[in-house]
């Protein structure tokens, strides 16, 4: 049996989590042996003993020792919002240099991708030192992506692509959980996230098979799915041009203006007819039930290489 | 009227025990008191089912491999704990028992404002929990007591369908207890006994019933929609038709997080009334705690988010939640200090009821404590769906609301038997109780912290240590609650009579016989003072001066 109960500390989250975790431990030490205190010394001196009377005691001035332990706990209330807040509004965006890793979840499996096309299953190994912004999708019911090592959680919720970045500083093997509760096999739902030196994870993709990346499967999609016959610049029909698109902000024709970002991208995959662009008649056909929920994603990865293009990048 | 039994006590008009002595006698009645003795029994029944299903989840979890059910039965044996427990133990359990008994004892009324709707509920209750039964003897149901999409309405092979449909009548009986408690306090006080003279366990179960009314429609919301989506395939939160599995979560817990203040509210009233008559003390800060009751149902409708820091919901959404979530603590904390207060100055004695009361401010201190924790977003995100949220609610829910329930339990036992337990046996399990707690949920923080997650069938071997602590403890929490089954049951066949007032506490309904007589009072009594009228300030406290020979107490009833 293992008596240790700090798990492994493997990214810079991690690091900051810990402080504000025994932060807060601290406190609460604090309050319970307060409250302890109180309760076991009144017990003790005001107790009814036979043949004593009872004792008294000064008035307290209730309303004032009230207005103080008000006070002061809104003040740790509110310190410990602000405290923790900072923390969680800077870990909201990624850096803009993150790798992109994509998992896709399943009943009962994890199934990664990494930014070279590499795949691997209930694995994933990532370097330290770099970002790694992970995005999610699920093929069924709500997964969540939970590497404890690295104190990060994210629900993969169907019908929508979730992120969640870290950046690993410790090489070793940790364990993925899944946290959200997912059917009979969710226990065993689990994989390993190895971490490694930059060089020694350079020599293992090395020796890995090279895999289709998600954008170049895309590709192959964008044709064979039939989107290259309106979308494609030589095309006849008035269908809007892709390249460039992904981050614009696009005037819709009902009058508003909607950012063309993965969500737009997807819905306007499956369901055309909800947000047209402005200037275009709503011909574009449905997708659902044609495309599975990978092809999807691989059909948004490639139109985001689109624009990275544009930029001319 | 004069005559008087062997033991010198006056024989009095048949109590509301003696009034009828046949099946129909109780299964037809509209006697507060039996209502309240009607639920106690399915109470107690749910109890035992969902304890025994605890009882198997902390068997398999004591050794990490999934060796002794499949995992399957696994997932049906942690949901049907958490559907039983939820709904058909800690919601009813102090606003359905002991308020139905107490209620219109407390504010000196003869009975509810709706005697047929509060037997009425009674059944529905019944019907609603037998659904629930049907559905766990036909083969159970598999999705958690949360009942999360689109696993439960588009993948589940379970009854799912049955499962709902329980809780979901279930909540009609909910709501028209609720609604009964609010008009029986608005209508039927006695004279005198003004809104801020009401005793704080009036106050609580009050709060408890606006909360009731207002949030269990959600509930109902929510169940439907799910059962319409495996019925009749509506896409509701089908993402392929263009539902949004998210938004079942944000109507869930718009009903399930001021459900968790329904399981705890009426648990403040009852230790307040427990507290105050064995310090023999006023309540300390009487109106801050009516305002903190009200402020924490009010405030409890508005930190649902907090249940979803990582579902994918905005970063400033969470925010808002953290915020509201950390408010929350403020009335909560007071109440901690104010019940710590009320023994300063006091003349304290350790009847069991008073042992279990002190208990719960510790437990509640440490579930609340933990909360802040969960509150917070990024410690949320490592903790969330972990044994640390399951430790967490288990302090508030069974640390704090059982040990509740048990105070309220044994401090009214008299009145509602009219017989005394074995106090011996009775401090013994209390304070075993407190130690089982302990012992089992404690080591389910620190395996939250090392990552575990909830619902695991199997783990790895790094979390044994901490499962078999916990699965030991939970033994011992299992002895300590079968020990009241026991003594409790003896009393009311071997147990002295109590008298009408064993603990010479000051509210209304120790004003009456024990057991109360069928319409509750003789001549209504009339309100004079301020509640917890233990002491004057100006005087020295007289009523149990020096006197601790406990068990002969009630002699000063004999009359």
């Amino acid at each position: 049996m293992n008596w240790s109960i700090t798990p492994a500390q493997a990214s810079t989250q991690a690091v900051a989590f810990d402080q504000l975790f025994w932060t807060m431990v601290g406190f609460s030490l604090c309050v319970v042996t307060l409250v302890g205190l109180l309760i076991f010394v009144f017990s003790l001196r005001f107790r009814a003993r036979t043949g004593v009377p009872r004792k008294t005691v000064a008035t307290l001035e209730s309303r004032r020792v009230e207005i103080f332990w008000t006070a002061a706990t809104a003040f740790f209330a509110i310190f410990f919002f602000w405290y923790t807040s900072t923390v969680s509004l800077d870990a909201v965006e990624a850096p803009p240099d993150a790798m992109e890793y994509h998992v896709e979840a399943k009943q009962w499996m994890w199934k990664t991708r990494h930014p070279s096309g590499v795949r691997e299953i209930n694995a994933m190994h990532v370097p330290t030192g770099r970002p790694v912004t992970v995005f999610l999708n699920s093929q069924d019911v709500i997964h969540s992506f939970y590497v404890p090592a690295f104190r990060i959680k994210k629900d993969v919720v169907p019908g929508r692509t979730s992120t969640v970045w870290f950046e690993a500083t410790e090489p070793g093997t940790y364990p993925l959980f899944c946290t959200e509760y997912c059917g009979t096999n969710h226990a065993v739902m689990t994989g390993e996230v190895t971490v490694m030196e930059p060089a020694a994870y350079a020599r293992w993709l090395e020796t890995r098979a090279e895999g289709e990346t998600l954008a170049a499967e895309g590709a192959r999609l964008f044709t064979s799915a039939g989107c290259s016959g309106c979308h494609a610049e030589a095309s006849d029909v008035h269908a809007p041009p892709l390249t460039g698109l992904f981050g614009r902000d696009i005037p819709l024709e009902d009058g508003r203006t909607v950012t063309a970002d993965a969500a737009y991208i997807r819905d306007a995959i499956l369901l055309p007819e909800r947000d047209v662009a402005a200037g275009y008649a709503p011909i574009m056909p449905n997708f659902t039930g044609i495309l599975e929920d990978g092809e999807v994603e691989a059909l948004v990865a490639y139109i985001r290489t689109l624009a990275l293009e544009g930029e001319g990048r | 009227m004069s005559s008087t039994d062997a033991e010198g006590y006056i024989a009095q008009e048949p109590d509301y025990l003696g009034a009828g002595h046949t099946v129909r006698s109780w299964l037809l009645t509209t006697d507060h008191k039996r209502i309240g003795i009607l639920y106690l029994v399915t109470l107690l029944f749910f109890f035992l089912i969902g304890g025994a299903a605890a009882t198997f989840i902390r068997l398999e979890l004591a050794t990490p491999p999934g060796d002794l059910v499949t995992a399957d039965t696994y997932n049906r044996l942690f949901t049907l704990h958490g559907v039983i427990m939820v709904w058909f133990f800690l919601v009813p359990a102090v606003p359905s028992t002991l308020g139905n008994f107490l209620l219109p004892l407390a504010i000196g009324a003869r009975d509810m404002a709706f005697p047929k709707l509060n037997l009425l509920s009674w059944y529905i209750n019944l019907v609603g929990g037998l659904l629930a039964l049907a559905a766990l003897l036909l083969g159970g149901v598999d999705t958690g007591w949360t009942f999360y999409t689109p696993y439960s309405s588009l993948y589940s092979n379970s009854y799912v369908t049955l499962a709902a449909l329980g809780v979901f009548i279930a909540g009609f009986s909910t709501i028209a207890t609720g609604l009964n408690f609010i008009v029986t306090v608005h209508t039927q006080r006695c004279e005198g006994l003004t809104w801020m003279r009401l005793p704080l366990f009036v106050w609580a179960l009050y709060a408890t019933s606006m909360v009731i009314v207002l949030a269990t429609p959600a509930l109902a919301v929510a169940l439907a929609m799910v059962v319409m989506e495996r019925v009749f395939a509506l896409g509701l939160f089908d993402p392929a038709q263009g539902g949004d599995p998210i938004l079942f979560q944000h109507i869930f817990w718009f009903y399930s997080h001021p459900a968790v203040y329904i399981m705890i509210l009426p648990g403040f009233g009852v230790v307040t009334e427990v507290l105050t008559c064995f310090s023999r003390r006023k309540v300390f800060g009487y109106e801050a705690m009516v305002f903190a009751i009200l402020g924490i149902a009010l405030f409890g409708f508005f930190v649902w988010g907090h249940h979803m820091f990582v579902s994918g919901q905005s970063a400033y959404a969470s925010l808002i939640f953290s915020l509201l979530s950390f408010l929350i603590a403020i009335p909560s904390a007071i109440k901690v200090f104010n019940w710590s207060a009320t023994l300063y100055g006091g003349h304290i004695t350790f009847e069991a009821s008073m042992l279990y009361a002190l208990g719960f401010i510790g437990l509640f201190t440490l579930g609340g404590l933990t909360g802040l924790f969960l509150a917070s977003v990024p410690i949320d995100v490592h903790m969330h769906d972990t044994y640390f949220v399951t430790a967490h609610f288990h302090y508030i829910m069974v640390g704090g609301m059982v040990s509740a329930f048990f105070a309220g339990l044994h401090f009214w036992w008299p009145k509602i038997t009219g017989r005394m337990y074995s106090e011996l046996w009775a401090r013994l399990a209390a304070l075993l109780m407190f130690l089982g707690f302990n012992f089992t949920f404690f080591p389910q923080f620190i395996l939250g912290y090392m990552g575990m997650p909830r619902r695991y069938h199997s783990y790895p071997d790094e979390f044994e240590m901490w499962n078999v602590l916990s699965s030991a403890g939970a033994v011992i929490l299992a002895v300590a609650y079968l020990m009241p089954f026991v003594y409790l049951g003896l009393s009311v066949y071997r147990g002295r009579r109590a008298g009408d007032n064993p603990w010479q506490a000051r509210g209304l309904e120790w004003q009456t016989a024990s057991p109360p007589p069928r319409e509750n009072f003789g001549p209504l009594p009339v309100v004079t003072r301020e509640p917890y009228d233990y002491h004057r300030s100006d005087e020295e406290p007289s009523a149990r001066e020096g006197d601790l020979d406990f068990p002969n107490r009630s002699d000063t009833e004999t009359r």
